[in-house]
């Protein structure tokens, strides 16, 4: 069990207000990611679930039991830190036994607990060694397999994979979020990879600086982004934000139109414009394209085949069903 | 960096300093061992370049030398157990942000600075003097008789004032590494559930231990050789005298250079087991 609720929090640290009044529920079994750009205060807000920092007002509850002042360790939370925090000086075995043992968990029982997280996390092989002696991936399922031995009501991530290359990265991902489908656990996932985000969560808070932009799950967001700030923040490449005339001919400040929302074509459509820089992935293109009456170049999408030179003139179509509207005060026009 | 060619250049670049260097220590070392083999008695103008082991004989042999040895023992490791133990836990204590943090740590520091026969003569008048001292003043203050420290706890007294000068070195290396301690491990630890005890047993004492070990190695080293604050408070008296001052009696009381060099080798080959010992010990610690 693991349902987590955080009732007008705040977190000051001296005169800075971190995080000012916050609510938000995290349902029992849920996936949920926190992003935000740097010094948003997603890790504050983790480490006051954590209960590593003191909250200034407010109060928290994990399955209706009020834990605001309870330490860290009686809350029933694992954490795994972006710098693993690994014991350096204690065999991988030692490491995962840690919190048993501080426990007064019975050999027997720390031993069974050690094979079986040691078996789901590919560790077998390294349990005498050090932390310093195993790879980056290694060293994070460690820490994983640290948590998972708690057998904790939800687990805490702080960008764990951010140390990571990139291909390392995207097993790790899969691995997370497969060991989410097994345990069933809350688990709390800070990242500014949106990419992270989108593909793990079954729901992502928005935070700017320390306010929560928008609650939902990551299609929600991608659909219906609440603001201009969640609608430049979900989705990559970022949406192309447009204002002046060509916006106020729909009846909004700005409008926003993804890459993947407009048809090209080389001869007609409704706006023309010159190819400037053009990203090749493979399967698909990205082509930056000036169009004369716009501030920024726009972001288009085209199949992998599709080849245009730079400063070749082409033509695009938005797909108005799937424009998105903004008033003056940065909120979606429904 | 490491190319065979730039090593060679290197090598060569060492070298002089390494013969300085070599030459600085050698010299001193091996007149030292030449007089240990000499009946060599300036004052007397008895010089015969060689007896064998008779120096070394006599000076082993002499009821004096095994109470140094012992004294030597239990003065330094008692230093050490001290500073070590004080020094862990000021070092905790400096690391904690606190109001005037800079002067206090300039203010540990500080011992440090005082010669040590300076330091020894402060604190044999100032601090122990049974009438004047002012730690009779205390004493007397909570109505109980001064404690004559120098005549009835002469070798307390010594480790005591030898500690009080070593311990800003120790708890200066050991704040620096405690600084060097991951906060996040902590916090990890604190989220298994480990009490600050535990936290401190289990995880900043195993980060403690390469400085502990630099701090007992130096230590010792410097501790075999303590002169200036025995000669200050006791003269050698009351079982206050260590090897390296039985060493300085037989030369300059009893005028004999010969019996006073086989002394100081086999202090340093006494200082040596017990680095290796200590090396050993400690060692062993770091690999655990
Ligand atoms: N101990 C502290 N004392 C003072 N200010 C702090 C402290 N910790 C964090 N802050 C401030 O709080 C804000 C939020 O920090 P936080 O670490 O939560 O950001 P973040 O969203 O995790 O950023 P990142 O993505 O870079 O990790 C930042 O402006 C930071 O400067
Ligand atoms: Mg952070």
């Amino acid at each position: 069990m693991g349902r987590i609720t955080l009732n007008n929090i705040t977190k000051s640290f001296g005169d800075v207000q971190v995080i000012p009044p916050l609510d938000l529920t995290i349902e029992d079994g849920e996936f949920t990611v926190f992003v935000g750009p740097s010094g948003c205060g997603k890790s504050t807000l983790l480490r006051l679930i954590a209960g590593l920092e003191d909250m200034t007002s407010g109060h928290m509850e994990i399955d209706g039991r009020d834990v605001t002042d309870v330490p860290p360790a009686k809350r029933g939370l694992a954490m795994v830190f972006q710098s693993y925090a690994l014991y350096p000086h204690m065999s991988v075995r030692k490491n995962i036994a840690f919190p048993m043992r501080m426990a007064g968990v019975d050999q027997a029982e720390q031993d069974a607990k050690i094979e079986k997280a040691a078996a789901a996390l590919n560790l077998i092989d390294y349990l005498d060694r050090r932390p310093g002696q195993l790879s980056g991936g290694q060293r994070q399922r460690v820490a994983i397999g640290r948590a998972i031995v708690r057998e904790p009501a939800a687990f805490l991530f702080d960008e764990p994979l951010s140390n990571l290359d990139a291909a390392l990265r995207v097993g790790m991902r899969l691995e997370i979020s497969e060991l989410h489908e097994r345990l069933e656990t809350t688990m709390i996932y800070v990242t500014h990879d949106q990419v992270e985000a989108m593909t793990m969560a079954d729901k992502i808070v928005v935070l700017r600086a320390g306010v929560i932009e928008q609650v939902g799950s990551p299609l929600e967001l991608y659909r219906e982004p609440r603001n201009l700030f969640v609608a430049g923040f979900i989705g990559s490449p970022r949406m192309n934000l447009i204002e002046g005339p060509e916006a106020a001919k729909h009846g909004a400040t700005h409008i926003g139109i993804r890459p993947e929302h407009i048809a090209v074509s080389p001869d007609a459509g409704e706006w023309a414009g010159k190819v400037g820089v053009a990203e090749h992935l493979g399967s698909d293109t990205f082509f930056h394209v000036h169009v004369n009456d716009f501030a920024e170049p726009l972001t288009v999408r085209a199949p992998g085949e599709v080849s245009f030179r730079s400063g070749d003139t082409i033509h695009m179509t938005p797909d108005i069903a799937r424009m998105h509207r903004f008033g003056r005060d940065g909120l979606r026009i429904a | 960096m490491a190319t065979k060619a730039s090593q060679s250049a290197a090598r060569l670049m060492m070298a002089p300093a390494v013969v300085l260097l070599l030459g600085w220590m050698l010299v001193p070392l091996i007149t030292t061992l030449y007089f240990s083999f000499a009946d060599f008695r300036p004052l007397r103008g008895v010089f015969e370049p060689w007896i064998g082991f008779d120096n070394y004989e006599r000076f082993v042999s002499s009821s004096s030398f095994w109470d140094a040895v012992t004294t030597t023992l239990v003065m330094v490791g008692a230093i050490l157990a001290i500073t070590v133990t004080l020094g862990v836990l000021l070092a905790l204590l400096l690391d904690k942000p606190m109001f005037g943090q800079g002067v206090v740590r300039i203010l540990v520091i500080a011992p440090f600075f005082v010669m040590p026969t300076v330091s020894a003569l402060v604190w044999k008048n100032m601090m122990m003097d049974p009438v004047n001292g002012v730690l009779s003043h205390v004493w007397r203050f909570f109505g109980a008789t001064p404690h004559d420290w120098l005549v009835e706890t002469p070798l307390l007294s010594i480790i005591l004032i030898v500690s009080w000068q070593w311990l800003p070195f120790a708890t200066l290396i050991l704040l620096t590494a405690v600084q060097s301690l991951d906060g996040e491990q902590l916090e990890a630890a604190e989220m298994d559930g480990a009490p600050p005890l535990k936290r401190f047993w289990f995880i900043i004492l195993p980060h403690l231990a390469r400085a502990i070990t630099i701090v007992t190695l130096i230590q010792t080293i410097f501790l075999l050789s303590i002169f200036a604050e025995i000669f200050v408070t006791t003269q050698g008296s009351f079982g206050t005298r260590t090897l390296t001052y039985l060493v300085y009696q037989r030369v300059l009381e009893s005028q004999n250079v010969g019996l006073g060099s086989a002394g100081g080798i086999i202090a340093v080959i006494l200082a040596n087991i017990v680095a290796i010992f200590l090396m050993r010990i400690v060692g062993k610690n770091l690999d655990a």
